[in-house]
């Protein structure tokens, strides 16, 4: 089985902790995971702002760069939804304008092997107790491309359950989209700063010590406006908590 | 579409002074969760919703792909049974016909059954150019109408007010129209239905022409369908002499046995009941019972366009319901009105801009007014994929290259560029990485200032993941 780590480019930049725990909790499970280096973006702010064209060399790049992996896996749900719902589209627009079947194909060929991290560790390995050890209070955000898209549905919330000395509270409004979309935070920064608030007071009325998501750039929104009003409770992804274990605690 | 809106300025301009109002935000949060949560449980009692949904959805898009021969369908049937058949190209002509065949009637006022394609338009405002009045008879469109206001939801217009508003809107303004509020009208639910229902009495009573929509025309039969919740739109219906029904191309259904379809889907929709309290259904006319004269408005209004572009046509199965307004969380926080159109909503934001096009400043912005949350689609009884059809149409308004798109699709090639050149990327990583403590908290510039209005930038971490890989891994 041969598995790749698609770390996606805002976890490569700014959240490197998150790609290391997901290599973590995958090796302890005694997966091998490898890094293919020519990997960078899947395109989504390009192709959910209108550039289309602009997505079409990373569609090739992303086929290229993880062609013959069994699994690629990646801890953002809002990427593989990317590979898995637009980048057909993009395919299929292409045929219609009669520039052939080649990105087709490269959605084709990627686009069944791309999962999100707790798609693979419930449906691919079999896992919920990944062995981890994280003694707080945590909510959890499910945001929208896993939640709507994907159909994450519990998975996340039976890792979380199974992880030692976690408690789990109950996000009021879970299913409200938090405000982030993209390019939506800036080109409709009130709409989304307000929906930003809304979320955040809901989580801070649960009194939990982090937020949790499965989604970095959602969290770089939450997290951005938790730490401009010095809340005390931070954003946290998902695989940074099942990579915690009583020898190697997160602090 | 009408003209009412034009010079409306873009989205997030017209969002931001609701967004801010905390009277606003709060009645708009409070209605569209009641309306959600009752939706909600309302779908979950049929186990065949889903089958339901995608019956909605099929039947739709066959009629779609056949209208051409449904339309006529239509036209012959309606003739038969008595009624005239008028195609409209736009709203213009639906309006001038309308004009035409009231002052024909030697009448100078009409009562009016709540209907989306007039509002779509202006036929009111027309109709007053020459003349004549129209009179809104649905309750909330009789607060809009006597409050010189526009309607902020499909369904329930005037979500936007209170019961406060609402009782100062009566008292001061229906004496103007006819019959006066009551003395000391309180803001009572009961006493403010009563004043409405006394002062419209005496128009349907007097109406000799009758104006409405539908939603739905059965093309075997020639059919027209109301639904509604008052038996306002009954009175409208039946009373007058004279009937004029204006109503949109893509409002058929081919049989009766595809109407049950959504007869099921759209109250549980739009007012979360099993069945709602009237559906009125006429065909042509009948001797002795109701209007001896009928006419029907067929309108195009930019219809024939959307349904010749592959992903936008899609918009063109929604039957009305509001369902997506009452979950988009973007309405929520935002209200109607910055929508700068009849179809506020996430499916105001992809049907106005194809109805109309793209080239006013609010067209063009409204693609954009979402987070992509894919609400609005997980609830749409005829599943339109909205999200889809957003991302859709901002490729067009980029692709004109309006304000603002052309930096940006600059900025989009080069972050391509870069991202398809990783030893470039991770130089650029590196430099953002070393500079970290350098990295200011708010930042000037269009995107980072918005960013950092409110919100604090990540830390940058000490080096990005590729190289941390490179160190333990390769």
């Amino acid at each position: 089985m041969r598995v790749a780590l698609f770390a996606t480019c805002v976890n490569d930049a700014l959240y490197p902790s998150t790609a290391i725990a997901t290599v973590k909790v995958l090796e302890r499970l005694g997966v091998e995971v490898e890094f293919p280096a020519a990997q960078t973006c899947c395109g989504q702010p390009q192709y959910n702002t209108g550039y289309r064209r602009a997505t079409e060399p990373l569609v090739r790049r992303m086929a290229r760069a993880f062609e013959g992996y069994d699994h690629v896996v990646t801890p953002s749900g809002s990427c593989v939804a990317m590979v898995r719902d637009n980048y057909p589209r993009i395919g299929a627009k292409a045929v219609a304008e009669g520039r052939g079947g080649e990105l087709a194909d490269a959605a084709a060929s990627l686009a069944p092997h791309v999962h999100e991290l707790t798609e693979f560790l419930v449906d691919v390995l079999g896992v919920t107790d990944v062995g981890a050890y994280f003694p707080h209070t945590v909510t959890y955000h499910p945001s929208c491309h896993g939640l709507r898209v994907l159909g994450l549905r519990d998975r996340p919330r039976r890792l979380l359950e199974a992880v030692k000395g976690l408690e789990l509270v109950e996000l009021p409004g879970a299913e409200e989209c938090c405000g982030f979309g993209g390019t939506f935070a800036v080109k409709n920064a009130d709409v989304s700063e307000a929906m930003g608030d809304d979320k955040i007071r809901n989580a801070l009325s649960t009194d939990a010590d982090v937020l949790c998501g499965a989604d970095n750039s959602c969290l770089m929104h939450l997290g951005g406006m938790l730490r401009r009003q010095e809340a005390p409770q931070r954003a946290l992804h998902l695989a940074e908590i099942l990579a915690s274990t009583e020898e190697e605690p997160l602090r | 579409m009408s003209g009412t809106y034009l010079g409306m300025p873009s989205f997030p301009e017209a969002a931001r002074e609701a967004v801010h109002d905390p009277t606003l935000r709060g009645n708009l949060r409070h209605a569209t969760h009641t309306i959600r949560d009752k939706r909600a449980r309302a779908v979950a009692e049929l186990d065949d919703w889903a089958r339901l949904r995608e019956a909605g959805k099929r039947i739709k898009d066959h009629t779609l792909r056949y209208l051409d021969r449904y339309l006529v369908r239509v036209e012959e049937a309606v003739t038969a049974a008595g009624g005239t058949v008028h195609w409209a190209a736009d709203a213009e002509e639906a309006n001038r016909i309308v004009a035409d065949l009231v002052k024909a009637t030697g009448e100078s006022e009409v009562v009016k059954v709540k209907s989306m394609a007039t509002q779509e338009t202006g036929l009111n405002e027309a109709l007053e150019a020459e003349g004549i009045r129209a009179y809104e008879t649905d309750l909330a469109e009789l607060i809009v109408q006597l409050g010189g206001d526009r309607p902020s939801h499909i369904l329930v217009p005037a979500i936007h007010r209170n019961r406060g508003e609402i009782r100062d809107i009566f008292r001061s303004e229906m004496g103007e129209w006819g019959r006066p509020a009551p003395e000391g009208l309180t803001d009572t639910p009961a006493e403010l239905a009563e004043a409405a229902r006394l002062h419209l009495r005496e128009k349907f009573l007097r109406a000799r022409v009758g104006i409405s929509g539908a939603n739905f025309m059965v093309a075997e039969t020639g059919t027209l369908v109301v639904v509604e919740s008052e038996g306002n739109g009954r009175m409208c219906l039946t009373l007058p002499e004279t009937l004029i029904s204006v109503v949109g191309i893509e409002k058929i259904v081919p049989t009766w046995r595809d109407l049950e379809v959504f007869l099921q889907t759209l109250p549980r929709s739009s007012t979360a009941e099993r069945m709602n309290p009237y559906t009125s259904m006429w065909t042509g006319t009948t001797d002795g019972d109701g209007p001896r004269t009928f006419h029907l408005v067929l309108l195009d209004n930019g219809r024939t366009d959307t349904l010749a572009d592959e992903v936008g046509r899609q918009a063109l199965r929604c039957i009305r319901c509001s369902a997506c307004l009452n979950v988009c969380p973007v309405y929520e926080r935002a209200g109607g009105h910055a929508y700068g159109s009849v179809y506020p909503g996430p499916i105001g934001a992809i049907l106005s801009p194809q109805l109309r096009g793209t080239g006013s400043e609010i067209d063009a912005s409204l693609p954009y007014a979402s987070s992509l949350c894919g609400a609005c689609y997980e609830v749409c009884p005829v599943a339109i994929d909205i999200p889809e059809v957003l991302v859709h149409l901002r490729e067009k308004v980029a692709d004109q290259g309006g304000k603002g798109h052309r930096l940006e699709g600059v900025a989009m090639r080069t972050a391509t560029w870069l991202l398809d050149h990783p030893a470039a990327l991770n130089a650029g990583e590196r430099l953002a990485s070393r500079t970290r403590k350098l990295h200011p908290k708010r930042l000037p510039g269009p995107g980072a200032r918005e960013w950092t209005n409110s919100r604090d930038l990540p830390a940058m971490p000490p080096e990005p993941f590729r190289d941390w890989w490179k160190k333990n891994h390769a």
